[in-house]
Formats: C-alpha cells, structure tokens, sequence
C-alpha cells in the first residue's frame, strides 16, 4: 500500500499550513513545479505590463514631435520597461522554466532546498510589488533648480534614470523626489531572489542528480540552468554593492558617484556593466537550453555536437565577464582599454558561433516536424543570427562610437533579447505545455501567433537598425521633423501593435487550450529526456521512483535502437515499457516523502519592502515591522523541520 | 514589371526608395571628413563579411526547413551525435574572419584617438541641455553652434558641467562622452564649408532629446571674419528710442542677467551658468539648438521655457507681450 506520507499536525509557531487546494496552498507551497507555474504566470503578467509600456512609447513615437507622452511620462516609461522586461519578465520567466524542469530533468524529487526556492519566488513577487508600488507613491521631478510647465503625472512618477542608472543623472540632485530610490530598492531586492535561487539550482544540480545522471549526460537546458546560476552568483553581487553605492549617495550623503565629493560616475558605469553584461547572458543563455532541446526532439536526431554546446555555453559566461566595457566605447576609457575590450567582444563570437553552426548541424539531415515550438526554435536561430551579427559590428569600436546610443543598439539587442531570449522561451512555453497542463495546445493558434510574431517583430525591429544609422538616439522623447525619420518610426510602431496583436492570440490560445485541448498522453513528441518518461501532468510526486539514467537522452534510448545505418528503429517493447511507465508513474510503489508546505518564506519576504520603505521614507517603525517579520520567517523556518517526521523507507532521504 | 502593375506595391517600394535616398542630417553613414569616412570604411568592411555570414547561416537554415521537412516519404534520420572535423573548422574560421576584421579595427582606435598636429583647440562644455565651445586661443565663448575652419583638424576638449552627454556630430566622426571631473577628447575634421548637425547621444535627463547642436564649417577667410567679429562686443549705440532700446532696459532688470551674459553690457565678466549672448543674432538656433532663431520661435520660449524644454533651468519671468517684443528687438541686434 503506497502512500504521501502526511505532515503530523503539531507545529511551533504556527500550524502547519495542510491544505492541498486553494489559494493558501499555493501561498505555502514548496513544491518546485508549483512555484515554477506561479514564476510563470507572475512574470507574463509583468511581461503584458512591460509590453503595454512599450506601446506607449511606441505611440509617442509615430511622429516627430509628438505630444503624446510628457518628457517625464516618456522617460519614466522608458526606465520602467527596461527594468521590467529584463528583472520581471525575462529573468523570472527563466526561473520559471529551471524550476519546473530542473528536478524532472534530472530525475529529483524536488530541488535541493524546496523552502528555500519558495523565498526566492516571494521576494521576487515582493520586489516587482514594491517597485511598482513607485506608481502609486513615488516623485519625480525637474532637477534641482529646473523648471516644469506641467506638474508631474502619475505615470510620470515612475522612476525616470533608465534601467542602466547612469550617475550622477539618476543622483539625488538631477533626479529628485523616491522613483529613483524605488528603483534602486526594488532591484535590491530582486536581485536577493535571484541570487537564492541561483545557489540553489547549483546545489540541486551537483547533489540532487538521480543514479546514473552524470555531468555529461545532463540534458543541455539543465547545463544552460547551471551556467546561468554561476552567472547569477557571480554577478549580482556586483550590483547589489553598486545600487548600496546609490542608495546611500541618495539617502545617506556619500559621494560614492558624485564628483564633488571626489566620487566618479564612470565608476558606476563600471560595476553596472560588470554586472550588466552578464545579464545579457543570463537572460538569453536559457533560451539556448531551451532550443537546444526542441530541436533535436522534432528533428528526430541527437544534439550535433553535445560537448561543444555545453562548453560553448560555459565559454561564454566565463568570456562574458570579460566584455563589459563595449557598453562603454565612447565613455571616458582609453584606447588601450577599447582596443582590449573590442578583442574580448569579437571572441565571444566564437562560442556562440560554434553554437549556432551546432544547432544547424542538428537539424541538417534530420526529419524536421514544424509545430509551433520547433518553429519558434528556427525562428530563434534566424533572429538570433541577426542580434550576434550586429553584435559584432559593435566591436568594431570606431563603427561603435557611431552606432552606440542609438536605435541601431536597440535593434540589435532586441534581436537578441526578443528575437533570440524570447522566442526560445515561447519555443518552451509551447514544447512543454503538454506536460505541464497534461493537455495539447491549439496547433492551428500557435502557428499563427508564431507568424504574427515574427512579421511584428521584424517590422518593429528591423527599421531600427536603419534609423539609428540615420542618427536617431535612444532614450529621446521627441526627435524633430527634419531629422527625416518619421516614415520609419511609424512602420515600427504598426510592427509593435503586430507583436501585440501576436500576444493576444497566445493568450486565448492557452486560455482555450488549458480546459478544452485534448489530452496530450505523457509523450506527445516522442522525446529524448526523462521528463517525458513520467505522466502528464507531472505528478506531485515526480518520479514514482528514482529513475536510473544509462546515456545521454536516455529515454529516447528506452525507445529506439540504431540499425546498422544508424537510423533508429523502434524496439518492440517500447510499447508496452510505455504503459508500463505510466501505469508506475501514476501508482508509486514505495512511500514517498515530500517537504511540507510552510508560511514562513513568504513572512520572511514580506519584511523587505518594509525595510525599503523605511529607508526611502527614513521611518523606524517600518524598518521595526520589516526586521520583525524577517526575524519571525527565519526564527519560525529555522525550528520548523523541511519534512515532518515519518515511518517507512522512502528510498529518497 | 509585373509587380509593379499593383498600384499599391508600387507606392509602398517608392515610399521604402525615398525614405532611403531623404536627407537625415544626423545619417552616420554619409561622412564628410577624415575621421568620419575612416569608420564608415571600417563599418562596410565588417558589413559585408557580415551580410556574407548571414546570407550562409540563413541560407543553411532555410535549405533545412524546405528540404528535410517531414515526408510521408521521408526516412528516419540518421543519428550523427557530431563531427570532429566540421567543429573545428567552424570554430577556426569565425576566429580568421575575425583576426580580418580586428587588424584594421584596432589601427583606427588608435589613430582616431591621436592629437593631429596643427589642431585648432576648442573646449566643449556639456550643460542641461546645451552645449557651450570656448576657444580658448581666440578668447570666445559661444553656445549650441560650433563654427569650424574646413578642412583643418579640430581638437575638442570636453567636460560636462552635471550630467554625463555625448557629444555627436555623426558626418565629421563617432560619439565622445562629456564627464564632470574629467576631460575626454574628440577630432573633428570637415572637407567643405557646411552646417552639420549635432545630438546629445547619452540620455541626460528630461529634455536629453531637445539637447542638439549645429556645426558649422566655414573657409579660412569665413572663419578668420567669423573669429574677429565674435572678438568685438556686440553692443553698438542703440538709438534711444527704438523698440531694441527697450529690450536692452528690460535684459537689464528682468533678471536675465543673474544667468546670461552679453559682453560689453554692464559689467558682467566671467561665466554664468546660461548661454553666452554676446553673437546671439548670428546663431542660425537656440535653445540647445532645439529651435531656430527666428522671432515666432523667441516668443514661444520667452513666453514659457519649459514648455518647450521640460526641467530647463531658465524661468518664466513672466513677461508681458511688450517687453518679449522689446527683448526680440534687442536679441536681433546681437550680431
């Protein structure tokens, strides 16, 4: 008799949360599959937000100079869709995927510190909260001494220093009033959710791997998790010291950034591209693990190149530490620093070059079925191609001083990030909805948003690349009618409603599809890695028990053997191990230990928006109440065990 | 051509050649000096290796798609895990296109970073949101205009006032960030007498996109004129009575004067923090450039500065129609 081994209801300061249903369950799950759906469905809220950002900057911009949008409205939309796409879209969007996949890939029941992820997801729903919350209570203004025709709007009251921050602009006396603070703050604190995270999967992935599961039989996605979180780890401290730099040159009179206190503002460009430039592969590298999964699957072929890929990927976060200063080719740096920099740039190339030539390579002489994801992955092979290429004309640093600052840069790392990052992730978002939701998406929906999408964007990004080789500059509100760059800027605007319009259809596609598509079996792509061996969807349990792994795509190799050409063949008893698999997924045999829900990750996170109010706002009994319920999440998590004691022996301890 | 009997496309490619062909006086891509035409060399270069890359990299993914699309026909593939060989060589051949592109990159870094002998010297100071030049071996002070001799190189030495700016004057040479506390650099070179147009690159606060500017480049003798005239005062005998008279007694007591400064008027010396008015009349804009200076565009920006310049330093006075008409007068003699 097989059964979940129920929490005993004692607890210490709270009874422990028990309910299996309803919003309080999801409030104290630690269920990472749980907490992957809720990372998802946060972040594309954000997404929608950020786009619907986007659209008012687009709309401004459909003619020269236009009304639309205020100065103030206009740069504060700016700032804040940058600072949400990339911390509250794409990021967590990723961390939705490494959480839902990481332990189904690599055959765990669960990631190695399951309250632990739970925090990482609550502070990063807090820290999207409390900078938003800049909408409702923040200021802006002129700089000090300047003057306004206008009050400032709501909308206007955003933070307005862009997402890069760039000192001493986004200081104390040129952006006066909280937005800047609540920037500043909340990326703080987001940048805490990630980097829990980030230790956390690298646990899980050096300890959590199931018998057999070596390093080099990991499905690529999870290598690219793995990257990404050494990436994280590495990085994110660099910002959180600088931002600390920038809250207490704000808050507290240091000169950290202000020359005249002997401060430097290209210091800050420094530390904020150290960290920025390997964000820019943090948010793209799972893309790649994404397509490098996808498309081997609906080719019918393994990966080309599987060590290549993985170290490819590795070689690029490690060189990606060693290119920040491409950002800042025409900032005060000497040649010898733009020389150097321009080479580090061009090597990065190579990697991602070998992967490219790579995925090619997988889909050469394979039997390619076009459903939506795989179209998604080509289309990512196609946009990406574009990003890399304009990539490289900027490490061409004479050519860069001409290009930087101007919508040629935004083409280019809108290719990457939309074209490349978010591509692979609808790739995704599509590739495993069937094993998420146990259903089959609209096939018909997904092609045409997959078309919607890829015209909008090329006429949203496409002329971009043109109109900043005309000479149009980022970050303006308005550019002048002579300029001659109004026909342009109005095709990219359509495009942008295009994009918006694809959206939609993605939407009602997988509204409609959650509870009317049909049933999609446990492996409707006859895939390659484990996480298709087990039924749709996944159940509580993950594995009903520890899978054993053989080889790399080892459950394509359950499936098929090679004939002597070295085409696969079916194995007569693929059949009947698929049913026996689903019989056994749905039906463990042992006992089976979980870790327990429990309240105190989402208290522990709660305090921090109290602290950075306190800050803003200089108020003790905030920073009182946030310390105190800091202090109660990590007194109560630190006294309450993961898992309740049990009798039996569940083989996963 | 067929596909030209479709009105429509027919527009549509017209609409596509002529936004090509339109003037853009901020195009990057159509040089007018030294410094310019050695970068758009080094950008074609790299274009065309990379339209090649690209044309390659597409043409392979489209020849996949179209050719081993699934069949009814179609085989099981064959499982190929890699090839040592292909990887290596699509390693090393990005590395020599790469190693073709990185010679010449890395000479003009240097070289447009040099000090050409026999500069003409100015100083760029960078303000929210106008550019002020100085010349310090003529003794001028002026603003949203830099006026060049052609053909000679100009050696420009930039700070920023506040905030980070970027100084950009696509068809004579690349961006240069101006930083307060520090002194960048930037060559510029033009072939003809001809007025360029100049942009703030780096987002520099509210009104970082009405923060441009003009150059112009003048023959030596133009120039030579141009800097003797800058040299004297302005100021000549205003007939007591006139409408420009009036302006003068309103500059005096509106308050300008706390910002601006108009040499040889009282006996203000020195810097202020607002442009320099000395030769307002014969600068073709104003306003960090982001209004020409005719009468109409005056009296808007008199009437209410940030109205047109969100967070502009320069306050509304508050002036009754009158005295903008009487400021305009005087403003226009300033010649």
């Amino acid at each position: 008799m097989t059964k979940i081994i129920e929490p005993r209801k004692q607890s210490n300061i709270f009874k422990r949360p028990s309910s299996e249903t309803g919003i309080w369950s999801w409030i104290t799950t630690v269920d990472h599959k749980r907490i992957g759906i809720m990372y998802g469905y946060a972040a594309f809220f954000f997404l929608l937000v950020g786009g619907l950002e986007a659209l008012l900057l687009r709309i401004q911009l459909a003619s020269p100079d236009n009304n639309f949008l205020s100065a103030a409205e206009y740069n504060a939309m700016f700032t804040m869709h940058g600072t949400t796409m990339i911390f509250l879209a794409i990021m967590p969007i990723s961390a939705a995927f490494f959480n839902y996949l990481l332990p189904l890939q690599i055959g765990a029941r669960d990631v190695a510190f399951p309250r632990l992820n739970a925090l990482s997801f609550w502070i990063f729903i807090f820290g999207g909260v409390f900078l938003y919350s800049t909408f409702l209570f923040g200021t802006a203004g002129a700089p000090q001494g300047g003057y306004l025709a206008e009050e400032v709007s709501r909308l206007g009251s955003a933070p307005n220093g862009g997402w890069f921050g760039y000192q001493p602009n986004a200081g104390f006396k040129y952006s006066p009033g909280t937005a800047m603070d609540y920037w500043a703050i909340g990326l703080q604190i987001l940048g805490i959710a990630s980097l829990v995270s980030a230790f956390n999967f690298i646990t899980t992935i050096l300890n959590m791997r199931t018998k057999g599961m070596r390093l080099m039989r990991m499905p690529v996605f999870t290598w690219m998790t793995f990257a990404v979180s050494f990436l994280l780890a590495f990085s994110l401290p660099i910002i959180a010291i600088a931002l600390f730099y920038v809250t207490f040159d704000r808050q507290f009179g240091t000169t950290f950034f202000l020359t005249e206190g002997g401060g430097d503002p290209i210091l800050w460009q420094h530390l904020f591209w150290l960290f920025g430039h390997p964000e820019v592969y943090i948010l793209i590298l799972p893309a790649f693990g994404i397509v490098s999964e996808v498309l081997p699957t609906f080719s019918r072929k393994p990966l080309f190149g599987y060590p290549a890929i993985v170290f490819a990927g590795f070689g690029i976060a490690f060189i990606g530490f060693g290119v920040w200063a491409h950002h800042m080719f025409a900032s005060a740096i000497s040649p010898v620093a733009q020389a150097g920099f321009g080479l580090s740039t061009m090597v990065i190339a190579v990697p991602t070059g070998v992967k490219i030539f790579n995925w090619l390579g997988t889909i050469w002489g394979g039997k390619l079925k076009l459903n939506t994801p795989m179209l998604f992955s080509l289309g990512f092979i196609g946009m990406f191609v574009i990003g890399g290429l304009s990539g490289v004309t900027h490490s061409i640093v004479p050519a860069d001083t001409q290009q930087t600052d101007t919508y040629y840069v935004v083409a280019h790392f809108h290719y990457v990030l939309f074209g490349g990052a978010m591509f692979g992730i609808f790739s995704g978002l599509y590739y495993w909805f069937p094993k998420v939701w146990g259903k089959m998406y609209n096939e018909a929906l997904g092609k045409i948003h997959f078309w919607l999408m890829i015209i909008g964007f090329n006429l949203t990004f496409g002329p971009m690349h043109w109109l900043g080789l005309q000479g149009q500059v980022r970050r303006t509100w308005v550019y002048a009618e002579e300029t001659n760059l109004g026909f342009w800027n109005l095709i990219v605007s359509i495009g942008a409603f295009i994009i918006a319009l694809s959206i939609l259809v993605f939407m009602a596609n997988w509204i409609y599809s959650r509870r009317k598509g049909p049933d999609a079996g446990f492996d409707p792509w006859d895939a390659r890695t484990i996480e298709w061996s087990i039924p749709s969807p996944t159940p509580v349990w993950n594995f009903s028990k520890a899978p054993e792994v053989k080889s790399l795509d080892d459950f394509w190799h359950m499936k098929y053997d090679e004939d002597e050409d070295g085409r696969p063949v079916r194995k007569d008893s693929a059949d009947a191990l698929m049913l026996e698999l689903e019989e056994e997924g749905l039906n463990p045999k042992e006992d089976i230990v979980l870790p327990n829900p429990s309240y105190f990750p989402i208290i522990l996170a709660s305090g921090l928006p109290f602290l950075g109010y306190a800050v803003i706002y200089k108020m003790l009994p905030l920073a009182i109440v946030g310390t105190l319920l800091i202090l109660i999440g990590s007194f109560g998590w630190g006294t309450e065990p993961l898992e309740e004691e049990f009798i039996g022996d569940g083989e996963n301890e | 051509m067929k596909l030209f009997k479709d009105k429509k496309i027919f527009l549509l490619s017209f609409l596509f050649l002529s936004s090509c062909i339109e003037d853009a006086p901020l195009d990057s891509l159509s040089p007018a000096g030294p410094y310019a035409r050695s970068i758009d060399e080094l950008f074609w270069l790299t274009f065309w290796i990379a339209v090649g890359v690209f044309a390659i990299v597409q043409g392979a993914l489209l020849f996949s798609v179209f050719y081993f699309k699934e069949r009814e026909s179609s085989p099981e593939p064959k499982q190929i895990h890699g090839n040592n060989f292909l990887e290596i060589l699509w390693t090393i051949i990005p590395v020599l296109i790469l190693a073709v592109i990185a010679v010449p990159t890395v000479r003009t870094i240097f070289d447009l970073a040099r000090e050409p002998e026999d500069a003409l010297k100015i100083e760029v100071i960078g303000h929210q949101w106008w550019f002020e030049y100085k010349y310090p071996d003529f003794g001028i002070t002026t603003a949203n205009v830099l006026v060049i001799p052609e053909d000679r190189p100009v050696r420009l030495e930039m700070w920023s006032n506040d905030v980070l700016h970027n100084y950009w004057v696509p068809k004579l040479n690349g961006k240069r960030y101006l930083v307060p506390g520090q002194t960048t650099y930037l060559n510029l070179q033009a072939d003809s007498p001809e007025e360029f147009w100049a942009q703030c690159g780096e987002y520099c606060g509210l009104s970082h996109s009405k923060m441009r500017g003009r150059v112009i480049s003048m023959t030596e003798e133009d120039f030579a004129s141009w800097v003797a005239n800058e040299q004297s005062y302005a100021q000549k005998e205003l007939p007591e009575s006139s409408l420009a008279a009036e302006g003068q007694v309103v500059y005096l007591n509106a308050g300008c004067t706390q910002c601006h400064v108009i040499d040889g008027v009282w006996d203000v010396q020195g810097d202020r923090i607002a442009p320099n008015l000395t030769h307002f009349a014969n600068r073709s804009v104003f306003a960090g450039a982001a209004l020409k200076n005719n009468p109409e565009n005056l009296t808007k920006w008199l009437a209410n500065p940030a109205e047109i310049k969100p967070g502009t330093f320069m306050p509304n006075l508050e002036l009754t129609e009158k005295e903008i008409n009487a400021l305009i007068a005087y403003l226009g003699t300033l010649k």
